[in-house]
């Protein structure tokens, strides 16, 4: 196998003085006085896919992006390309600029940022980017052998991302910073088909990563979760497993858009006029965090536009602390603009997921959620449906697998119903199984959960 | 599928790499900027991008592959984005490059670069092909390949009478302002509207001996209203779903009427405020084309997806009740006698049209629902073969039905849905006949929320519009109103249908699969229909 170690190679992705030399050759094709930025996104991307106990398909791609934005007066166009040669950057920029000729006039313009401080980035990891096709296939055999062995049917996914982006504009500001990122996730299903468990992870450094020990926890959910049994759709005494929190708990980030709250079309609106910014709207155990330098949730230190990102404590003892503010609503509304980076880390508790189901007389125990959609902005009501590992819960103990239920509730509604919280940890809550944004959450335990419907599927 | 926002952005993104503004340039310009650079050169019949072709599956053939494929694209996209008075975004987008798959061993390796030179396609073939042998390690059952008929020079091209990218930015720019401000005057509080505009040249050629050019359109004009009211404790939205996606020109624009339009869509908005929440219970469903065709999407179309069936989707998608196969095929009931699906690629102004898939194969219009029995799956050249015994015994062929696609070049292609299609009836029915039959139902117009489980059983819809039916005739407006449903009852409600001049084709761009997940842009044609007695719940809470 040497042929495949010589293979192995650091994923590409532009450097720093490359990202510096792209931009000054761009911004040196601009002709309009009024200023124009160039970002750049520049990376690989690795994965592979497992189905039935064998790899089904992988990739392995790499691509860059230049996208130019002019400004001729208060007049804005964007023009992206992947072409790099000197040619295509000029057409690009020729483009951005006839666009801008051609917008009518921005009366929420504003200009291009002068020269900025930033942090350095904190979610660069080696091994992540270092991580080739046969390490990748190994990783997969940790979970794929085991499942076999134990006449189990594993499917899964692991995606490994590496790289850079910049922000460069004529007003002499330059940003870069590198990235890796990688989730790894598995479904296990029993071959009758009646049960089916999931695990799974997301962080930027891969070496904290124990895809046997993944495995093996969806194996257990697999064979825990056989020969469901139906129970009445109703309002249930709930512990969520982490993953599903941080499926729930990202929607309430969703909605924090300042504008919108102020513009009346939003939860964080106020009846009357207004936003919610001072009001108690959960639990006043509950505090939601962004912060692209908290090495838990470590994200980029610098925006689209060049802006450094900061701590954002959204609700703090359960009371709206801030919204997310742009740059023109934070100046119409005399604030800071916000820059959160995007990650979520939620504040926990003592409890242990042993101790709230041992408390719990009658309720459930829920894995992850799937297919969630918006329902009703107005109080973030969702839909979606339990997966891949829902238990009953009596007496406080696990009794059996139950069949797999829809809700319609809010994840406000939620954090107003408590009754525990946990340790918080990272969780691979995207939909799709990618790295997603990076979410820190604890277990859960809360009361009248609305579940309408039961479902077959398993 | 999934139509969050984001998807929607990253749609728009990678689509894009885009489109450098031809839009935009004056009309004698434009030739100037058609002449290819020199970094890119013109796609199809392209001297250079057909050597690269030979090269990369040569070099992949040399590495040890028993098969392997090429695709080149260029794709140029544009987007532009307003609310209200303002226009919030204008991008061009040209992204282009090349992926290569690889079989090895019975395994599959895919690698794709944007760097269209003689040793990257070289380097990136290879890296295919030890991708391919190092998946092999798990390798438990061989991929074989279902038989094609090589196609030595194919060229296809989305019949368009308008390409978008000659209109300017002016004319589209003032079409978004002017719907936007005929809405403003008839009481939105708010508006969004956008266009998207997609070509994609793109090149397939494979060991078999096939080298095919194909050129994909696709149009989307969307508006959203926004109503509020005066104390700020309700708001209410309504989207112009009515007009889909298409695999059109700028006529598509044209003939969406955005401007006639956006009065009533805004009056519909203010209207919604004051609905009556709707009383949960049974209700008989009388659903417009411009909703159904999300529930045929969801609850048709994704379980009869062959790789979700045998379980290749399990860790995202999901899997199906549709399965196994032997136990389903020409035996499962799938709703009543009037349910007749079919799924093609050829529908003029669909999404999924085209000339070959992406792996070479003429696309063929097959039944998958044939009165209300389900008798075939959507399938690829390697699934295809896992039904071998099926055909035989019904003394077809076993081939491909051309289900093949991968959203971009670096993307690997998989099973996708085609256009999935409820068939009228026989009878000449429409939309007002299906309501004149009704005593106590709901008209439900347009697409709203939707959800649906890994198998497909539990589904819950909204929708923009609702309609109270009592004795035949619409009484007034509902508010709050979603209906849940199982997947084989629901359907085996579905008691009348309308005629083919009440067909309508409904669609998304943005239809999520796989895993990375690629969107995929399908359309689903259909009637009004009716499904008695189906349960509906009130979505309404106070904050």
């Amino acid at each position: 196998m040497s042929d495949l170690r010589s293979l192995a190679q650091t994923a590409r992705y532009l450097s720093r003085d490359e990202c510096e030399a792209l931009t000054r050759k761009a911004l040196g094709f601009v002709t309009t006085p009024d200023g124009a930025r160039v970002n750049i996104s520049s990376g690989s991307q690795g994965n592979t896919r497992f189905a039935v106990n064998q790899v089904s398909t992988g990739g392995d791609s790499y691509d860059t992006s230049v996208t130019v934005t002019a400004h001729v007066g208060r007049r804005s166009g964007s023009s992206r390309t992947n072409q790099l040669d000197d040619a295509s950057l000029k057409q690009a920029v020729e483009t951005a600029e006839r666009i801008a000729r051609l917008a009518p006039e921005d009366p929420e313009f504003l200009p291009e940022l002068g020269p900025q401080e930033y942090q350095a980035g904190r979610n660069w990891s080696d091994v992540t980017a270092s991580l080739d096709p046969q390490r990748r296939a190994e990783a997969v055999r940790a979970i794929t052998a085991p499942a076999a062995g134990a006449q189990l049917v594993s499917t899964g996914f692991l995606d490994t991302r590496a790289g850079s982006s910049a922000v460069a504009n004529t007003n002499g500001l330059f940003a870069y910073a590198r990235g890796t990122a990688m989730a790894l996730t598995t479904t296990v299903r029993t071959p009758d088909g009646t049960g089916s468990g999931w695990a799974g992870e997301s962080h930027y450094d891969w070496s904290r990563i124990d895809p046997a020990a993944l495995g093996a926890r969806a194996a257990e959910k697999a064979r825990a979760s056989r020969n469901p049994v139906a129970i009445e759709p109703g309002r249930y005494t709930v512990v969520f497993e982490p993953t599903a929190v941080g499926n729930l708990i990202q929607f309430i980030a969703r909605a924090l858009n300042a504008r919108s709250a102020d513009e009346g079309r939003s939860f964080f609106s106020k009846q009357g006029g207004g936003n919610k910014i001072g009001s108690k709207v959960v639990d006043e155990r509950v505090t939601i965090v962004s912060d692209p330098f908290d090495p838990d949730v470590a994200g980029s230190p610098f925006d689209n536009e060049g802006l450094p990102t900061r701590r954002s404590v959204w609700i703090d003892k359960g009371v709206v602390t801030t919204l997310d503010y742009d740059r023109y609503w934070a100046q119409k509304q005399g604030v800071a603009p916000t820059a959160s980076g995007g990650s979520l880390k939620m504040s926990g508790g003592s409890s242990t997921m042993d101790q709230m189901i041992a408390s719990t007389p009658r309720g459930l125990l829920v894995t992850r959620f799937w297919y969630l959609r918006p329902v009703d902005q107005r109080t973030i009501l969702y839909t979606g449906l339990t997966r891949d590992g829902t238990f009953l819960i009596e007496n406080g103990k696990i009794t059996r697998a139950v069949k797999n239920l829809r809700f319609n509730d809010s994840p406000v509604f939620m954090l107003n119903n408590l009754e525990a919280l946990g340790t918080p940890v990272r969780v691979s809550a995207s939909e799709d199984g990618g790295p997603g944004q990076a979410i820190m959450v604890p277990p859960l335990k809360v009361r009248d959960f609305n579940f309408t419907s039961l479902s077959d599927a398993v | 599928m999934g139509s969050s926002r984001r998807e929607f952005v990253r749609t728009t993104s990678v689509a894009a790499a885009a489109i450098a503004g031809l839009a935009a340039v004056p009309s004698a310009a434009r030739g100037a900027l058609l002449a290819p650079t020199p970094s890119s050169p013109a796609f199809g019949d392209d001297p250079d991008i057909e050597a690269l072709a030979h090269l990369a599956i040569d070099a992949a053939r040399s590495a040890g592959a028993s098969y392997a494929d090429v695709r080149f694209s260029r794709n140029r996209s544009q987007s532009l984005f307003t609310r209200e008075r303002r226009v919030q975004g204008l991008v061009d987008n040209e992204t282009q490059g090349f992926g290569v798959r690889a079989l090895v061993g019975g395994a599959w390796g895919f690698a794709a670069s944007r760097e269209l030179s003689r040793d990257e396609v070289a380097r990136v073939a290879r890296q295919a092909a030890e991708q391919a042998r190092a998946n092999a390690a798990t390798l438990v059952r061989p991929v074989v390949l279902a038989p094609v008929t090589p196609v030595p020079r194919g060229t296809w091209r989305t019949p368009i009478e308008i390409d978008p990218f000659t209109v300017s930015i002016e004319d589209k720019v003032g079409a978004l302002l002017d719907a936007n401000a005929a809405a403003l005057k008839a009481g939105a509080r708010f508006v969004n509207s956008s266009m998207f505009f997609l070509r994609e040249e793109k090149t397939f050629a494979s060991s078999d001996g096939s080298y095919i050019v194909q050129t994909i359109y696709r149009t989307q004009p969307r508006v959203t209203v926004t109503a509020v009211s005066s104390d700020q404790s309700d708001f209410q939205t309504r989207s112009s779903n009515e007009i889909a996606p298409m695999g059109r020109g700028y006529e598509h624009v044209r003939d969406a009427k955005l401007v006639e339009n956006a009065p009533k869509w805004a009056a519909e908005a203010v209207q919604k405020l004051t609905a009556r929440p709707v009383e949960v219970g049974r209700y008989d469903l009388v659903l417009h084309p411009s909703h159904l065709w999300l529930t045929i999407h969801e609850s048709v179309a994704h379980p009869t997806e062959l790789d979700r069936a045998l379980g290749f989707e399990a860790n995202y998608a999901g899997t199906s009740f549709v399965a196994p196969p032997e136990k389903v095929l020409g035996k499962l009931r799938y709703g009543s006698h009037l349910m007749n699906i079919r799924g093609d690629r050829e529908q003029p102004g669909s999404l999924s049209a085209v000339g070959w898939d992406d792996e070479g194969v003429k696309p063929e219009s097959f039944d998958i629902i044939r009165n209300g029995v389900f008798v075939d799956y959507q399938t690829t050249r390697e699934q295809a073969p896992y039904l071998a015994g099926y055909y035989k015994a019904s003394g077809r062929p076993v081939r491909s039905h051309g289900c093949s696609y991968a959203e971009s070049w670096s993307d690997v292609q998989f099973q996708r849905m085609p256009n999935v299609s409820l068939l009228p009836g026989e009878m000449d029915l429409d939309w007002a006949d299906l309501i004149a039959a009704t005593d106590r139902g709901i008209a439900i117009v347009g697409d709203g929320s939707f959800s649906i489980d890994q198998q497909r059983y539990n589904a819950q819809f909204g929708g923009q519009l609702f309609y109270e039916i009592r004795g035949g005739k619409i009484t007034g407006m509902l508010k709050d109103v979603a209906y849940q449903m199982r997947t084989p009852d629901f359907w085996g409600a579905l008691d009348m249908i309308g005629g083919r001049k009440s067909y309508h084709l409904g669609g998304a761009f943005n239809d999520a699969k796989g895993q990375p997940s690629q969107v995929n842009a399908v359309s689903h044609g259909c009637v009004p229909s009716r499904f008695r007695n189906i349960n509906v719940i009130n979505t309404g809470r106070k904050a």
